[in-house]
């Protein structure tokens, strides 16, 4: 019997830890901390992989106690595991693992160390809550947290003011999106009167279509807000703020998929409701082309890795809507691996240059970080789908069940994975081709930050055939219909991405000169994209700002000056005028004392007598 | 006067004894109003307090049971303790202002 509670439980110690302790440990101790907690909470899962037998028919429940008992609402604290949970359980203690170990080389120098790995130690925490949890409320606990270990990674280099303010405005997107997710779970309480995974998904073939469309929409929202989906997808580009293995951790491989784990997680309710299928796959699909484009024009390295996880969750959106659910979960797992590589890798070449991000700074790399290079060009084969690494599989994999869905769906997808092979493999070339540009020598990073991007390069090539997601899933989701020609599609989605690749050496080594001509031949239009569509304009125009504006002259001037600070002060004079008049009662004269007192005796009596009067 | 000797053989009534006491409450009461030697306030004091001890005594005697009695050796234990702690105060403040005029100790104002 596995103890599923030692999963969360180890990194929450190392957080314990290293957050009381971690100012007098030496670094040794903290990284032993800190990795040691993760590593062996991976041992655990990979413990439960490979003993736990046939999870499909008897997953694992474990029940430790009753968390709220209020009236008929019953909420425990469990912890479940069937193979969903398994995937990502795998995923985020593995992948965790191996950013521990490269965040212990890549933050080797900076101030605030431990608390660093205390935070990152946190989230696993919060992560394997998310995942394990056998309610929605559990599932939220963990959701909330991560997005608490968020804001607090992204602004962790709190003096400068960018990097808070993004934080902030994770948080507070984040907020719009939990919104949604809190009316979900209180629809799922009125309709159903539990909150438990089991008996909620048992019971909700049987409801009425419109609460399950409106619970799907509901909790939508809130996956649109965490996994950073049109319209709440703003916040994503700004997180890069944070140091780079928290962007590769959070905000690539674990933390902004949660959406998608529970859109899955909640495929029951999903597929009962057609209308939330069909927002899903447009939201999904809307959102991958939409930050693919912006993608194409960025030169901040981490930006163009930020818009392409926004994009590649889109993807995975889009898997979910066609009902392509383990398509979806295959596409996070791949792109987890690709993802973080990339980010790392994005990490170390911005080590090698010293801090550099701006890639028209770098260049020449090639020939100063060799092992950089190699990794990031698995991961960018990978993110481009080239046939037979992990990428090809689950892109494939939901292209074609978007084709089955609705053929357009799948030409606009195509036309996204030649975008998304065309910015990958442009940042490639700017950073490791042509000469350097930027200054200082450039050198290669240490082989505690190369040693994970080593495992993580042979994952983006092999993860396709190591983890055959949908093959593990088999019997969970509904069978995504067989779609003939499969292999022409196939080869269309190949020639996309191969095609963003060659057109991209053409652009960016043959013919340096043309971005800069198709760029002035746009103009405007090339601007705009370049400005990310004035999305964040648009929503400082029409929400923020007046929402400022709304509480400096309402809430604050007129609410809270007025009425409360109004309200109190009123008592506190009210109270000082009366007792002005009151203290004249006390002269210090004792003998008008002993007056009032016999007035008072008298009067006493004279009442008394009345009273006697009135009652005979 | 027959009718009041007659009164008297058949013991006092009552409610004389509640008018003396009465009379001597209002002495003391009008004492400590109207005098301004701590003193003499101090004595109107024991006057108020033994004109209700008094009234327990005349109550005690005329409904025949003894809590008057117990109330009255109560009010004298206290009024003991009060003259004891009182004269204590009266010589600090004699000491400390040298007056003992009452409408000239009044520190507390306001």
């Amino acid at each position: 019997m596995q103890n599923l509670w030692l999963i969360p439980a180890l990194p929450f110690l190392g957080f314990l830890i290293n957050g009381i302790l971690g100012k007098k440990l030496p670094k040794m101790v903290i990284n032993a901390v800190a990795v040691g907690s993760v590593v062996l909470s991976f041992l655990l899962v990979l413990n439960i992989w490979m003993s736990a037998g046939d999870l499909a028919a008897n997953p694992i429940q474990q029940h430790y106690f009753t968390w709220i008992q209020s009236g008929e609402i019953n909420i425990g604290w469990d912890y479940a595991v069937d193979k969903l949970t398994l995937i990502m359980l795998m995923v985020v203690t593995g992948i965790g693992s191996l950013i521990h170990i490269y965040a212990t080389g890549y933050m080797a120098h900076e101030e605030g160390y431990y608390r660093f790995f205390a935070y990152l130690n946190l989230f696993m925490f919060f992560m394997l809550n998310l995942v394990l949890g056998g309610n929605y409320l559990l599932l939220f606990v963990g959701w909330e947290g991560v997005g608490l270990c968020s804001y607090l990674l992204i602004g962790f280099y709190f003096v400068k003011k960018s990097a808070t303010t993004a934080g902030n405005k994770a948080f507070i997107v984040n907020r719009i999106g939990d919104f949604g997710f809190s009316l979900a779970m209180f629809l799922i309480v009125v309709n159903f009167g539990t909150l438990d995974f089991n008996k909620v998904f048992a019971a909700a073939p049987g409801k009425s279509t419109e609460t399950l469309t409106a619970i799907a929409l509901l909790l939508l929202l809130g996956a649109a807000g965490k996994s950073a989906q049109i319209p709440l997808y703003v916040w994503l580009p700004d997180a890069m703020e944070g140091p780079t293995p928290v962007s590769a951790l959070i905000h690539a491989a674990t933390m902004v998929t949660a959406g998608v784990y529970m859109c899955t997680r909640s495929a029951v309710i999903f597929t009962h409701a057609p209308v939330a299928m069909e927002t899903v796959a447009i939201m999904g699909l809307a959102t991958a082309v939409f930050a693919a484009t912006i993608g194409l024009t960025q030169y901040d390295i981490k930006k163009v890795f930020a818009y392409s996880t926004v994009s590649q969750l889109g993807y995975m959106f889009l898997g979910v809507g066609v009902g392509a659910f383990s398509a979806g979960v295959w596409h996070l797992v791949t792109h987890a691996f690709f993802k973080a590589l990339l980010f790392l890798g994005a990490g170390s070449v911005i080590h090698a240059c010293h801090g550099e991000q701006d890639m028209r700074h770098m260049g020449g790399l090639r020939k100063y970080a060799p092992i950089s290079m190699a990794v990031l060009a698995c991961a960018s084969l990978a993110i481009a789908g080239f046939p037979g690494t992990s990428g090809f599989f689950s892109k494939d994999a939901i292209l074609t069940a978007a084709y089955a869905h609705a053929p357009w769906m799948f030409w606009v997808g195509v036309i996204t994975a030649g975008m998304t092979a065309f910015y990958v493999w442009r940042a490639f070339w700017m950073t490791f081709w042509g000469e350097y540009r930027g200054h200082g020598h450039p050198h290669e990073s240490p082989w505690s930050m190369l040693a994970p991007l080593v495992v993580l390069a042979f994952l983006s090539i092999a993860g396709g055939f190591l983890f055959n997601v949908p093959k593990i899933l088999e019997g969970m989701f509904p069978l995504a219909e067989e779609v003939p020609g499969e292999a022409t599609l196939m080869g269309i989605s190949i020639a996309a991405g191969l095609a963003g690749i060659g057109v991209s050496y053409y652009m960016y080594v043959v013919n340096r000169k043309l971005p800069q001509q198709i760029a002035d031949s746009l103009g405007g239009l090339y601007r705009l994209v370049y400005d990310k569509y004035r999305v964040d304009e648009l929503y400082d125009a029409t929400v923020v700002n007046p929402v400022i504006a709304g509480s400096r002259s309402l809430l604050w001037k007129v609410m809270d000056q007025g009425v409360i600070d109004g309200a109190v002060n009123g008592v506190g004079t009210e109270a000082q005028l009366a007792g002005g008049w009151l203290k004249m009662l006390q002269s210090g004269n004792i003998r008008s004392y002993a007056t009032w007192v016999v007035l008072g005796a008298v009067a006493l009596l004279v009442l008394i007598g009345v009273a006697e009067g009135v009652t005979r | 006067m027959p009718e009041a000797l007659q009164a008297l053989n058949n013991g006092v009534p009552i409610s004389w004894y509640l008018i003396l006491s009465a009379i001597i409450f209002a002495l003391g009461v009008a004492g400590f109003l109207f005098r301004r030697n701590i003193i003499t306030v101090f004595m109107c004091i024991e006057l108020m307090l033994n004109a209700v001890n008094l009234s327990f005594v005349a109550f005690s005697n005329q409904h025949k049971q003894v809590a008057g009695h117990i109330f009255t050796f109560f009010v004298m234990v206290v009024a003991a303790a009060e003259a004891a702690v009182g004269l204590a105060i009266i010589l600090t403040v004699f000491k400390n202002r040298e007056t003992l005029n009452i409408d000239e100790i009044n520190s507390l104002k306001n």
